[in-house]
C-alpha cells in the first residue's frame, strides 16, 4: 500500500494561512460552538474592558491586569490557531484533489447503442445519464460501467501510478471521476449528482466542512461543558467566600483563576484532535462517511476477513512434490519445471519458482523444450513436448490418468486424498503416460498476517475467516492463519447471519467487501468497509471506502479510531489533573491578603500574588501550543491490552499532568520575576 | 494510640464480616427470590400489596418509578408537616410542646422525608412522643426505605439487558423496610436496651442532685428510634446532643454497636451489587475504593486530633489525650474521631463528639467526606447509587484513555448517561458554594454564626455541606433555627436527594434499555487495583478541585492560623 506524501507539521504553506484563520475564528458566533473556548472568550473580552477602566482610573495593577487579559487572548486564539492547523492540513490535501475535480467535456450517449454522442460539460450531467469515455477521457463523473473494459490511472485520487481494469459486469465496474482512461473505452451510466460526487465528498471531509462530531465527542462535550459549569460556581461563590474573609480580590485574578480551571487545554485541541483523524484516515486512503463510522471502528470486537486476498494471496501455489514409488525426488522437480515452463498462471509460475528452490540450482530448461502444450478445457491438462521426445502432462487427478489410460494405483490415491484433505489441490505429473507423482497446490497464507492476527487479539478484537471453501479447508488455513474463528462455505446469507448472531450478542462488528451480494452484509456491519473498485451497491452500503481496495486497511482504521479516542481522553485527563497545580499557584496568592498564612499553600515559592497569577495564565495558554503537535499526530498507540493501555496512559497523561505545569509555573514565574514585568 | 489502631481494625473487621453476608441477603430481598424470613413475612407483605392495591409482578419504566418516589416523598412530606404543625393537638403529648413555626416544620419534614435528619431543633424540648414515633420514626424507616428502593432499581438497570422496566418501587419500598430495617432494628433495639438505653413513654423524671439543684431527666422511646436512626443513615437523635448522651450510648458495647450500624447497611450495598451484577469482584472492588477513602478520612481526623491544640501548649493545659474539647470522656479522641468518620462518610448525622470542636483538619476530613457527594459509603442505597455516578465518569475517562467506547458491565456510556451523571455532579457545588456563598455574605445568615473568621466560614460549609449530601450533622456552634437557615437548608435538602435520585434513577432506564456486551481484553477491567486508584482519584480530584477554594478559606486557613499563633 502507498501513502500520499504527508504535510510536515508545520509547513509553512499550512501555518501562515492558519494564522490568520485563527483569527477570524474569533467570531463570537463561531466560538459559540465550543462552550470552554467561548467562556474563555466572554471572559477574556471582560479583562479587556478592565484593563480599560484601569488605564482610565489608574489603577494599581494595571500592568497585570493588562497581561492577563493579553494571554487570555492567546489562549483563545491558541486553540483557534490548533483547529486552524488541522483544518489547513486538509485543505492542502483538497486542493490536490479539487485540481483533478476540474470541469471536463464529456461524451453523453443518447442511449447505450446510439452511434454519435454530444459533448456536454460533466458538470450538466445527471444520474443516470449515459457517457461515452475513450482512451486519454476523464471520467467526467462517479458511475457503473455498463459496456467495455478499459485501464484507468486512478492516481488522481488513490496516489497508485500503476493503471486498474474496470469492466462492465462483476465486481470492478465502479468508475469515479477525475480518474482517466488509458486504454480502450467504456460506457458508463452516471450515479452520482453533479456536487455529491466522491471526490466532493472526499473533499469535505478533508476539509473538515462537514465534519460532524462522533458520539463520544459530543459525549466528552457535555462533561467538558459541565466541568466548566462547576468551575464557573466555584469561581463565582469565591468572592462572597473572601469577602466574609474579610479582604478583596480583583476581579480579573478571578478571571485568571476561572480560566485556568476550565478545561482549557483539552477544550481548545478538541476539534484539532477529530478533524486530525480524518485526516489521517484520508492519509491512509480510507474515505469515511461519517466520522460514526471511525469511532465505532475503535470500539469493533469482531472482524471478519474474506479469506481470498486478504488472508491469502488468493492463487494457490506449489507446496510441496510428493513421489510415487521409484521416482526421485529430483526427476520429478525437473518433470514438474519443464512442463510448467510455459504456463503464465500464477500456479503454473509457482510450480517453476518452487521446483527451481527444489533443485537447488538454476534450471533454464527451455532449450530443452520442444513444443508447449497449453491448457485446453478439452483435456484439461497442459505440459511440454521435449525436444527428445519425451511427452510430460500435468493436470487434475482424473484428467493425467485419462490421459495415461491408467487406473489409480492405492499409494497414488492415498497421496491425492490427503492433499485435498488438507485444503490443497493435487496436480498430478505425467511423463510418457506414466505418473510420476502429485504436485501440493496450496493456498499461501501472507506473511506477517498471523503476527497482526495476534496484535488484534491483544486489543480484544476477534477475527473471523470467511471463505467457500468446505470446512475442512477452511479449518487449515484458519489454523495457519491465527485467525480465531471461520465461517466455511459461506454465502451472502451465512454472513449476514453470522453478523446479526454477534450483534445479539452485543458485540460491534466490522467487515469488507466489494461485490453487490456484499450490500447486504455492508449495511448491517457496525463498521462496512466497501472496496473502491467495488460495485456501486458495496460503496453504497459501507460506511467506510478503501481508495487502495486492500481488505486489511480494517486494522488500520481500527488502529485510527482507537488513537482518536485515545488523544481525546488523555488529553482530558492531562488537562483536569493541570488544575492541581494551578490552585496552588493562584490561590495562595489571592487569599495572602486575607490570611498571610495561607502562604503555606505557596508551594512553589512563586514571586510574587501578581507573577504567580500571571505565571498560571501564561502556562495555561502555552501549553496549548506545546500540544498542537500531539494532538494533530495522535497519542503513541501501541496495541495491548486495555489494562496495560490505561496503565501506561495514566502514568503519562495523569501523573505527567499533575507535575508538568509545577515545573512549568515555576519556570514561567522565574522568568516573569527576572524581566521585572510585574 | 495502639489500642485505637487495634479498634479501628476491629471495627472495619466487624463491619466486613457482617455487611459481606447482610448484601448477599439484600440481593436475595430484591430480587424476589425466598430468604428465611419469607414463611414469616411474606403473608404481612401480600396484605400490604393488597390493602394498597398494588401488583407486585407489576414492573415500571424508570420515569413511573421516579415518579412514584415523589409522589411518596411529597405525601410523606406533607403528613410530616401536618404532624409538627398540629402537635398541640395530637396524643402522647407529655410536656404538653406547642407547635413548631412553619419554617422549623418545613425543614423538618424536609430533612425527615429526605433521609437527612438534619435536626434544627432540640428534639427533649420540641417534640413530643407522638411527633417522635409516628412522625419521625416513622420517617426514619421509609425515608431509608426509599433510598434503599432507588438504589436496587438502579443497580436493576446496569445489569438488565434490553429491557424497559427497574422494578416496582411500591414493592422495592416494602420490602426495605419489611425485610431489612425492621428485622435489623428489631436486634439492635434489644441489644441497645440490654445496654441501658430507655424505651418507655413516661414523663420526665425530676431529680436533686448532690449539690441540691433540680434536674429534670429526659427519657421516652429512645431505643427504637436510636437503631434505625443508626441503621437508616438517618442520624437525627433522640436527644439534641445525639450520641453522646449516656443514655443514647451508655457502653463501650453500644458505642461500638452504633458504629457499626451506621456503615452496615450501605457497605452491604457493595457486596448486593457484586451478587446481583454475578461478579462479586465489581462489589469488592467499589467497597474497596470506599474503603481507601474512609481510611484517609479517619487517618486526617485521627492525626489531627491526637496532639491537642498548640494554641494550648503554653497554658497549664494536660493534652496528653489529645483535643479533647467537646469529646465524651468515655471515648477519647480514637472513638470520636472514627465515629465522626463513619457519620460523614455515611451519611448518618448522629455525633458521639461535638465536630465543631475538632481540630481545623480534623474537621476538614469530615465535611470533605459530605462534600464529594456522600458516595463513601454514604445514605443507605443513596450513597452506592451516588457513587455509581462516579463510577460511570471513572469508566468514561478510562475508556477514552483505552480508545474504546467506555463500557462498564458491558454497557456502552454515552452522551446521555455522561449527560445525566453531570447533572447529578452539579448539586454539591450548587447546595454547599452557592447557597454557602449567600450564607456568608446575607446579614440575615450571619447572625446564626456562633465564631468570627475562619471558624465561622467553616460552620456555614459545613451546615450546608450537611443539608446537601443528606447529611444532617452539624457543627454545634451553628444556630440554624432561623427562617432563613431553615428555608434553604430545607430547599439544600430538595436538591441533594431528588436531583440525585432522578437523573441516576435515567441513567439506569437508559443502560437497562441497552445491549450488553461480553468482556474481552479491549475492554479494561472494573474491578482491578487500577480501577480502585482511578476511582478514588477521580473522587479526590473532582471534589478536591470544586471544593478546596471554599476549605482553604475554612479550616485550611484556620490551621495555618493557628499553626501561626494567630486567633480569631
Amino acid at each position: 500500500m502507498r501513502k500520499k506524501p504527508d504535510i510536515s507539521l508545520f509547513d509553512w504553506r499550512v501555518t501562515g494561512p492558519a494564522l490568520k484563520a485563527a483569527l477570524a475564528k474569533l467570531d463570537p458566533r463561531v466560538m459559540a460552538k465550543n462552550p470552554v473556548m467561548f467562556v474563555t472568550e466572554v471572559v477574556a473580552a471582560l479583562s479587556t474592558l478592565l484593563f480599560l477602566r484601569d488605564l482610565v482610573i489608574g489603577g494599581e495593577t494595571v500592568a497585570v491586569t493588562g497581561q492577563i487579559a493579553a494571554w487570555l487572548w492567546f489562549t483563545v486564539y491558541f486553540a483557534n490557531f490548533a483547529e486552524a492547523m488541522a483544518e489547513g492540513r486538509g485543505k492542502a490535501r483538497a486542493d490536490t484533489l479539487r485540481a483533478t475535480q476540474s470541469e471536463t467535456p464529456a461524451k453523453k450517449l443518447a442511449s447505450l447503442g446510439a452511434e454519435t454522442h454530444e459533448v456536454v460539460s460533466s458538470r450538466a450531467l445527471k444520474p443516470g445519464d449515459l457517457v461515452l469515455v475513450r482512451v486519454g477521457d476523464i471520467v467526467p463523473a462517479d458511475g457503473e460501467i455498463l459496456e467495455g473494459i478499459a485501464s484507468v490511472d486512478e492516481s488522481a485520487i488513490t496516489g497508485e501510478s500503476a493503471p486498474v481494469i474496470r469492466e462492465a459486469g462483476g465486481d470492478r465496474s465502479a468508475v469515479t471521476g477525475g480518474t482517466r482512461v488509458v486504454s480502450d473505452w467504456i460506457k458508463v451510466k452516471v450515479t452520482s449528482k453533479p456536487g455529491e460526487s466522491f471526490l466532493d465528498r472526499m473533499i469535505a471531509m478533508v476539509e473538515g466542512a462537514e465534519r460532524q462530531k462522533t458520539p463520544n465527542e459530543i459525549a466528552l462535550n457535555i462533561l467538558l461543558a459541565g466541568m466548566t459549569i462547576i468551575f464557573l460556581i466555584v469561581v463565582v461563590t469565591l468572592e462572597p467566600f473572601v469577602m466574609y474573609s474579610g479582604a478583596v480580590v480583583s476581579v480579573v485574578f478571578l478571571v485568571a483563576l476561572l480560566v485556568t480551571l476550565i478545561p482549557t487545554t483539552i477544550g481548545g485541541l478538541l476539534s484539532a484532535i477529530g478533524i486530525a483523524g480524518m485526516d489521517r484516515l484520508v492519509k491512509s486512503n480510507v474515505i469515511a462517511k461519517s466520522g460514526r463510522a471511525v469511532e465505532a471502528a475503535g470500539d469493533v470486537d469482531v472482524l471478519l476477513l474474506d479469506k481470498t486476498g486478504t488472508i491469502t494471496f488468493g492463487a494457490r501455489m506449489a507446496d510441496a512434490f510428493e513421489t510415487l514409488p521409484g521416482v526421485s525426488a529430483k526427476e520429478m522437480a525437473e518433470a514438474a519445471l519443464l512442463a510448467s515452463l510455459a504456463d503464465e498462471t500464477p500456479e503454473g509460475r509457482s510450480i517453476v519458482d518452487f521446483a527451481r528452490k527444489h533443485i537447488g540450482r538454476t534450471l533454464d530448461g527451455t532449450d530443452l523444450v520442444a513444443g508447449s502444450i497449453p491448457f485446453s478445457a478439452n483435456t484439461r491438462v497442459s505440459g511440454a513436448d521435449l525436444t527428445d521426445g519425451t511427452s510430460l502432462r500435468k493436470g487434475a487427478a482424473d484428467a493425467i490418468l485419462a490421459w495415461c489410460g491408467l487406473i489409480a494405483t492405492p499409494e497414488l490415491r492415498a497421496i491425492v486424498e490427503g492433499i485435498a484433505k488438507s485444503g490443497g489441490t493435487p496436480l498430478l505429473v505425467a511423463r510418457d503416460r506414466r505418473v510420476l507423482g502429485v504436485i501440493h497446490l496450496k493456498d499461501i497464507v501472507k506473511p506477517g498476517i498471523r503476527d497482526r492476527f495476534a496484535e488484534l487479539r491483544r486489543m480484544g478484537v476477534r477475527t473471523v475467516m470467511i471463505t467457500g471453501d468446505n470446512p475442512l479447508t477452511a479449518a487449515a488455513i484458519a489454523a495457519e492463519a491465527g485467525v480465531d474463528d471461520f465461517l466455511a462455505e459461506a454465502t451472502p446469507e451465512k454472513k449476514l447471519e453470522l453478523i446479526r448472531k454477534e450483534q445479539a450478542l452485543g458485540k460491534l462488528v466490522a467487515m469488507c467487501g466489494d461485490g453487490s451480494n456484499d450490500a447486504p452484509a455492508l449495511a448491517q456491519a457496525d463498521v462496512g468497509v466497501a472496496m473502491n473498485t467495488g460495485t456501486p451497491a458495496a460503496k453504497e452500503a459501507g460506511n467506510l471506502i478503501d481508495l487502495d481496495s486492500d481488505p486489511t486497511k480494517l486494522i488500520e482504521i481500527v488502529l485510527v479510531g482507537k488513537q482518536l479516542l485515545i488523544s481525546r481522553g488523555s488529553l482530558t485527563t492531562f488537562s483536569v489533573a493541570n488544575d492541581v497545580a494551578k490552585y496552588f499557584a493562584i490561590l495562595p496568592a489571592l487569599f495572602v491578603t486575607a490570611y498571610p498564612a495561607l502562604d503555606a499553600l505557596n508551594v512553589m515559592r512563586l514571586g510574587s500574588p501578581g507573577s504567580a497569577i500571571l505565571s498560571a495564565v501564561i502556562f495555561n495558554a502555552l501549553i496549548i501550543i506545546a500540544l498542537i503537535p500531539l494532538a494533530l499526530r495522535g497519542v503513541r498507540y501501541q496495541p495491548a491490552t486495555a489494562a496495560s493501555l490505561l496503565r501506561r496512559n495514566l502514568l503519562v497523561y495523569g501523573l505527567g499532568g499533575l507535575i508538568v505545569p509545577f515545573i512549568g509555573i515555576k519556570a514561567i514565574d522565574m522568568i516573569v520575576n527576572a524581566a521585572g514585568i510585574v | 494510640m495502639a489500642p485505637d489502631i487495634l479498634q479501628f481494625i476491629l471495627y472495619a473487621a466487624v463491619l466486613t464480616a457482617l455487611a459481606w453476608p447482610l448484601g448477599l441477603y439484600l440481593a436475595r430481598v430484591y430480587e424476589g427470590g425466598r430468604n428465611w424470613l419469607t414463611p414469616v413475612l411474606a403473608p404481612v407483605e401480600r396484605g400490604f400489596y393488597a390493602l394498597a392495591g398494588i401488583r407486585p409482578d407489576q414492573t415500571q419504566h424508570w420515569t413511573r418509578y421516579a415518579l412514584s418516589v415523589l409522589a411518596f416523598s411529597l405525601g410523606s412530606w406533607a403528613v410530616l408537616y401536618a404532624i409538627l404543625r398540629l402537635q398541640h393537638l395530637l396524643p402522647f403529648n407529655p410536656q404538653g410542646f406547642g407547635p413548631l413555626s412553619p419554617d422549623l416544620s418545613f425543614n423538618t419534614a424536609v430533612s425527615f422525608t429526605t433521609n437527612t435528619n438534619w435536626q434544627a431543633y432540640g428534639g427533649e424540648t420540641t417534640m413530643s412522643y407522638f411527633s417522635q414515633m409516628a412522625g419521625l420514626t416513622v420517617q426514619n424507616f421509609v425515608s431509608a426505605g426509599v433510598g434503599m428502593a432507588v438504589c436496587a432499581a438502579i443497580i436493576r438497570g446496569f445489569f438488565a439487558r434490553e429491557q424497559k422496566a427497574l422494578g416496582n418501587f411500591w414493592v422495592d419500598l416494602t420490602r426495605s423496610v419489611l425485610y431489612v430495617l425492621l428485622p435489623l432494628s428489631i436486634v439492635l433495639t434489644l441489644f441497645l436496651v440490654w445496654q441501658g438505653v430507655p424505651q418507655n413513654l413516661m414523663a420526665y423524671v425530676s431529680a436533686t442532685t448532690v449539690e441540691g439543684a433540680q434536674q429534670s431527666i429526659s427519657q421516652g422511646p429512645a431505643a427504637s428510634q436510636i437503631a434505625v436512626k443508626q441503621l437508616g443513615t438517618n442520624g437525627g437523635g433522640f436527644w439534641n446532643a445525639n450520641s453522646a448522651v449516656p443514655y443514647e450510648n451508655p457502653t463501650p458495647l453500644s458505642n461500638l454497636a452504633e458504629m457499626v450500624s451506621i456503615l452496615l447497611v450501605p457497605a452491604a450495598f457493595c457486596f448486593m451489587f457484586g451478587r446481583m451484577v454475578k461478579d462479586m469482584r465489581q462489589g469488592v472492588a467499589i467497597f474497596a475504593a470506599m474503603g481507601i477513602l474512609f481510611l484517609g478520612a479517619f487517618a486526617l481526623t485521627y492525626v489531627s486530633e491526637v496532639p491537642g491544640n498548640p494554641a494550648f501548649a503554653s497554658l497549664p493545659v494536660d493534652q496528653s489525650a489529645g483535643n479533647m474539647e467537646g469529646k465524651e470522656v468515655r471515648f477519647g479522641v480514637g472513638n470520636s474521631a472514627l465515629w465522626a468518620t463513619a457519620t460523614t462518610a455515611a451519611s448518618n448525622g448522629s455525633v458521639n463528639s461535638m465536630h465543631d470542636s475538632f481540630m481545623p483538619l480534623g474537621a476538614l476530613a469530615p465535611m470533605l467526606l459530605m462534600q464529594v457527594g456522600e458516595v463513601v459509603f454514604g445514605g443507605v442505597g443513596s450513597g452506592f447509587y451516588g457513587m455509581l455516578s462516579f463510577v460511570v465518569l471513572t469508566v468514561f475517562l478510562a475508556g477514552l484513555m483505552v480508545g474504546r467506547t467506555p463500557e462498564y458491565l458491558g454497557k456502552k456510556i454515552e452522551a446521555r448517561e455522561v449527560k445525566l451523571a453531570v447533572v447529578a455532579f452539579l448539586v454539591m457545588p450548587v447546595g454547599v458554594l452557592g447557597f454557602g456563598a449567600l450564607a456568608a455574605v446575607l446579614p440575615m445568615s450571619l447572625s446564626s454564626l456562633q465564631d468570627a473568621g475562619p471558624h465561622g466560614l467553616s460552620e456555614i460549609l459545613y451546615a450546608y455541606s450537611s443539608a446537601t449530601g443528606n447529611n444532617g450533622s452539624a457543627f454545634a456552634g451553628f444556630g440554624a433555627n432561623v427562617p432563613y437557615h431553615n428555608t434553604m437548608q430545607g430547599i439544600a435538602m430538595l436538591l441533594g436527594r431528588f436531583v440525585y435520585i432522578v437523573p441516576m434513577l435515567a441513567v439506569a432506564g437508559s443502560l437497562a434499555a441497552k445491549k450488553s456486551a461480553p468482556p474481552s481484553s479491549g475492554t479494561f477491567p472494573t474491578h482491578g487495583p487500577l480501577f480502585v486508584t482511578l476511582l478514588v482519584a477521580v473522587i479526590l480530584i473532582l471534589g478536591g478541585l470544586t471544593f478546596f477554594p471554599a476549605l482553604a478559606l475554612g479550616p485550611i486557613a484556620e490551621h495555618v492560623s493557628m499553626l501561626a499563633g494567630k486567633t480569631f
